[in-house]
This record gives C-alpha cells, structure tokens and sequence, in this order.
C-alpha cells in the first residue's frame, strides 16, 4: 500500500463521435474479465454493506454463551466467536464499516486534494510554494505510520480514523492534479477564455477540472482500496472502529487470541478484507488502463 | 552530481522543520492538556497543582516558545524522557533499532529477490498463463492486511509443523535461530513490496522493449537474452529503483503491524506501545525518528537515482515520495 503509486497526467479518449466517454469506458472496462470480476465484487460488497440489516442472519452484537466459540455449521455458517456472535453476520456488517470509512474517508481527500491541487497550479507562484511544501511533509511520513498517529492522537474511534485516513490521502490528490493543471493553464483554451471575461472559478471549474478528472478517477479507485486495508490496520491495532461494534480489523484482532483454537474468526474477516481491497484493486487498474492508457502495460 | 546532492540535501532541510512541526502538533490534537490526559477524568488535583504542572511541562508558555524549546532540544539529539519508564527517548530508540533495521532489510531483500525476477519473467513471457498467474498473484499479494498474512502463516506452520515463530532472538547471541525467528516477518513484510517491484519491473521492461534501439539491437542478430540482459534492463531498472526507495516509507510502517503481530521488540512496536500508554514525549520522539530516518533513506535513493541517470540532476528536483 502507498501513496507513491499515484497516475499521471490525462490523456484525450478516442470516443466514437456521437458517443458520450462514458460508454466507451464502459465497454472498455467490461471487455477485461479481470475487471469484470472487481465490479462484480465491488457491487456484492456495496450490497452486503446496504443491505446488512436485511441479509445478516443474526444481531451482529448479540452475545450468546452458550454458542461460543462453534465452529462453521448449517447454522452458523462462518462460525461464532467467543461471546456467541454469529462470524457471518459480523462480516457482513463488517462490510458496512469498511465501504463507509473507505468511500467517506476518499470523498475527503478527493475534495481536498483537488482544491487544494487546483489552487496550486492555477495560481502558482507563492500559493503554489506554500501548499507544496506542506505536501512534502505530509509525504515524508510513511501513510500508515501517520495515520495510527492521528487515529490515536484523535481519540479512538470509527470516525477519528476515517478523519486520519482523509488526511493521509488528500496529499496524493493534491499532486496528482497540480501537474496536469500546471499543463493545462497556459494553453490557448484557457487564454481564449479569460480574454473573453471567464472568472477564475470558472476557468478552473468549468476548463480546467474536467481535463483533471481521469486522474482523480484512476487514483480514488485505488485510493479506495488503500483506505479500506489502512481502516482494518487501525481498528486492529484497536485504534479505529471500537467493540461491539463489527469491523473486520478488529475482529481479526479479537480472532489472535483463538487463532489455534477457532480459526474461523480469524480467516473470513481477512478474506473478507482481502476481497474488497482486491476489487477495487482490479477496478483501479482497469480504468486506468482506459482513462490514462500510457500505463497500460502495469 | 556534488552540486545537485547539495541541492538535494538544502531542499530537505525546510521538509524537516515541516515534519518536527508536524509531530510536535500531532500532540496538540489531544482534547485537553497533555496534564490533564496524564491525570486521567477522576483525578482530584487542586488548580494551584495543575498550574505548577503545567508549567513544569513548560505549556504555559506560548505555542511557538514550546515549539522552538522542543525543535531546539530534538536537533541536539534530546528528544525528551518517557514519562512511563524515565529512560531518554533517543535512548529507548537505538536500543530497538537493531530490530526495525533487520526487519525493514530482510524484508527488502525478499522484495527484490522475489519482486524483480518474477517482474521479468511476467514481461517476458508476456499475455501466458504464467504471465496471468504472477500478475493475479501479485494483485492478491497487495491485497493481502499484514496482519491476516502473518496469523495465517503462524496457523499454518503451528498446525503443520508445531512452530510458532514468535518472539526475538538477538542477532548477535545466535545467527540461526535469529534467522528462523525473523524469516517469516521477512516474509510477510517483504510480499507486498515485492508484488509492487514485479509490476513496476514488468511495466518499465515492456516499455523499454518496445523501443526502437531494442528493435536495432534485435536487428543486429543479438540473441535474445542478450537483448533483455545487457540492452533492456539496465533502462528498465532505473525507476524500479525509486519504486523500492519509495516503498521504505511502507516497510517503516509496516514495521509497526509485524512488529506487534510477531512480537518483535523493535521501533514500531515501541510507537504502539508509547501510543497505548499514552506516553507523548516517546510518541513524539519514535514518530520524528521514522520519518526523519524516511527522508533520509528517500535522499539517499534520489542520489542513486541522480548517479544512474544523469539526465534527473538536470531536470528535476526529485522523485515522488511518500510510503
């Protein structure tokens, strides 16, 4: 997991005249099994994190002695830990932890990132200096190193981790879109319209995002995958989402303890973990394989 | 390439100043006073205690006084005590840094060793099944939490073979059961660095054999290996190198989670144990420690890269970092 994979600047699409991109993506995308198997992935997580409530057999917190440590039956299908609870359950309500602090947590960060790469290479000069030179201490620190700092200097807790992990990431988005900005603002494009009376916000909103964009997709894809294994390292490491409640990072560390004795606690939580990173994984790379085909062959 | 690592080493002075602020405010972000955090809700302490307190921590002085006394200190090599055990914080880091330097290493080693052959191999015999498997392998290697690898092993070997390889031993006192205590954390820290190598090796190597001096070299009759061996890789290895300069930011933080699961008693663990005891000073100190040693590594891997190509002391002010 790192920040440094980050994409590089975009590049025009051929789409068939007529054809809006998002088709041609589209088709792309799903020519590649590989791919294919990521959005399918990604889609069954999303629902299993929606729709837990509907689908989990059993309260996810609900404790029962006397079923405790059972290992996986007709019943319990994934097993139950040591206070009873249903293995299956908590996973599936495990999912709902992981897509919430893993989409909340890169909404952020894309949103600060860009706004904060925008103004950098729109504006350059000073304001680009200061916001680089702040990145360049964010980078300096290794990502999981500083966000178990923030978690724990936060407080424990889910959404102290979802707020370390945005700080992480914003970072990465901020220099993925200073670079093409700082292409794209001298063009003649962008000199047409600012002759024409185009305000900045307009300029940078209306020109200057939309070129942005393929890179911000290709990396949040990824991001996304780096955010939901850094959310099951701090809640793990008991910094992030806290007992009862089911994350699969902190069930894999209530599972240590019985790692011999009941295995099952342990290995579908880390599966499930696993999955969802590798979905987004393959997803990442796919539509970056699109989006900025000079790194197709990665 | 003396004025460019000048150059190099000037632009990472301000960095640091930027980390040491950093570190020192990642404190700051505590509710409350970190008096108040030592003395825990239910504390029954007069004002006139909690003013002398403060003041004996120096936090009735303003913020930027505190930071300079602090900024000042740490530069001369004292980054404090630990309020829990009384030892210098510096201190209490050398004496695990042997742990964290043969973990991040080995663990390096088993990236490069297993990373950049499986990365030209895959590129070799690009789009065949053994191409697809390295590359699927890879992509469930990144996948993989380091924690869930390293339970799983440990399962594996203590069901199979009775082992449970948890625990250090020094180097020093026995090599070999040193070696076998610290092969699996290896292992488990090294696989996904090594799944990045292979995809940046197969990547950079595609690329380069796609040029046309490849195809010149082919031209001329030279026998394939040749071409890979003497002409392509040489190229190719270039930005693998700042790829697994880069990923040292992940092994340090990795260290922290293998560190913890296989109870060695290096650096990292040393941070989650200051962070669970509440211990700032040593939180403080390991943290500024990691990233000051991270920057350290990254200039060392800018200079190689600066060595090896000549064109980035020209061009650029350094390859992206970040772990």
């Amino acid at each position: 997991m790192g920040r440094a994979t980050h994409v590089g600047a975009p590049t025009p699409q051929a789409t068939r005249k007529g054809k809006p991109p998002w088709r041609h993506t589209l088709r792309v995308l799903t020519r590649n099994r590989l791919v294919l198997a990521g959005i399918a992935i990604a889609v069954l997580m999303l629902f299993a994190a929606i729709f837990a409530g509907l689908i989990a057999p059993y309260d996810p917190v609900a404790q029962q002695a006397s079923d405790s440590l059972h290992s996986p039956s007709w019943q319990h299908w994934f097993g139950t830990d040591r206070f009873g609870r249903d293995v299956l359950s908590r996973t599936i309500y495990g999912s709902r932890i992981s897509m919430w602090v893993g989409f909340a947590s890169v909404s952020i960060a894309v949103s600060v990132g860009t706004l904060l790469g925008l103004a950098s290479g729109y504006f350059g000069g000073w304001v680009d200096n200061v916001i680089s030179r702040i990145m360049d201490v964010f980078f300096s620190f290794p990502a999981m190193l500083l966000a178990i700092a923030i978690a724990a200097m936060l407080g424990p807790g889910m959404n102290n981790a979802l707020l370390a992990i945005a700080i992480v990431y914003s970072p990465l988005f901020s220099r993925v879109v200073r670079g093409p900005v700082l292409a794209e603002r001298n063009k003649e494009y962008i000199d047409a319209a600012r002759m024409i009376g185009a305000s900045n916000l307009r300029l940078v909103g209306l020109h200057l995002l939309p070129n942005v964009l393929p890179p911000i997709i290709v990396q949040a894809s990824v991001t996304l995958s780096h955010a939901i294994l850094m959310e099951s390292y701090v809640s793990f490491l008991g910094l992030g989402t806290q007992p009862p409640q089911a994350s699969w990072g902190s069930m894999l560390n209530e599972g240590r303890a019985f790692l011999e004795a009941a295995p099952w606690i342990s290995v579908f939580p880390g599966v499930a973990v696993m999955l969802a990173v590798l979905a987004f994984n393959l997803l990442g790379d796919g539509l970056r394989d699109v989006l900025d085909p000079r790194l197709r062959s990665v | 390439m003396f004025r460019y690592l000048i150059a190099r080493l000037l632009s990472l002075i301000p960095t640091l100043v930027g980390v040491s602020l950093l570190v020192f405010l990642l404190v700051r972000l505590i509710p409350g006073t970190i008096v108040e955090q030592m003395l825990g809700a239910e504390a029954q302490v007069t004002e006139e205690l909690l003013a002398r307190l403060r003041a004996f921590f120096g936090l009735d002085q303003p913020i930027q006084v505190q930071y300079a006394h602090w900024l000042a200190q740490a530069v001369r090599g004292n980054l404090g005590v630990s309020w829990q055990v009384g030892m210098p914080v510096l201190q209490m880091i050398l004496a695990r840094l042997q742990v964290t330097a043969e973990l991040t290493l080995g663990a390096m080693l088993v990236a490069l060793l297993v990373g950049i052959p499986f990365g030209i191999i895959s590129a070799i015999k690009e789009n065949t099944a053994l191409d697809h498997v390295i590359r699927i392998a890879s992509l469930f290697s990144l996948s993989m939490p380091i924690f869930w690898q390293a339970a799983m092993m440990i399962l594996m070997l203590s069901v199979w073979f009775r082992w449970a390889p948890v625990g250090y031993v020094d180097l020093a006192a026995d090599p070999a059961a040193n070696v076998r205590q610290m092969i699996l954390p290896w292992i488990v820290l090294g696989t996904a660095v090594a799944a990045t190598l292979m995809r940046m090796t197969r990547s950079c190597l595609l690329e380069v054999m796609r040029q046309d001096y490849i195809r010149t070299a082919r031209a001329k009759g030279l026998r394939e290996r040749v071409v890979i061996w003497s002409h392509a890789l040489k190229n190719a290895m270039i930005p693998v190198i700042t790829v697994a300069g880069v990923q040292v930011g992940y092994l340090l933080g990795g260290a922290v989670v293998t560190e913890e699961v296989f109870t060695l008693p290096g650096i990292g663990r040393l941070v989650l144990w200051a962070i669970y005891q509440r211990d700032y000073p040593l939180v403080q100190g390991t943290v500024l420690f990691i990233a000051v040693a991270f920057a350290l590594t990254n200039l060392a891997v800018d200079a190689i890269y600066g060595y090896l190509d000549p064109r980035i002391r020209y061009t650029r002010r350094g390859p992206v970092t970040g772990g």
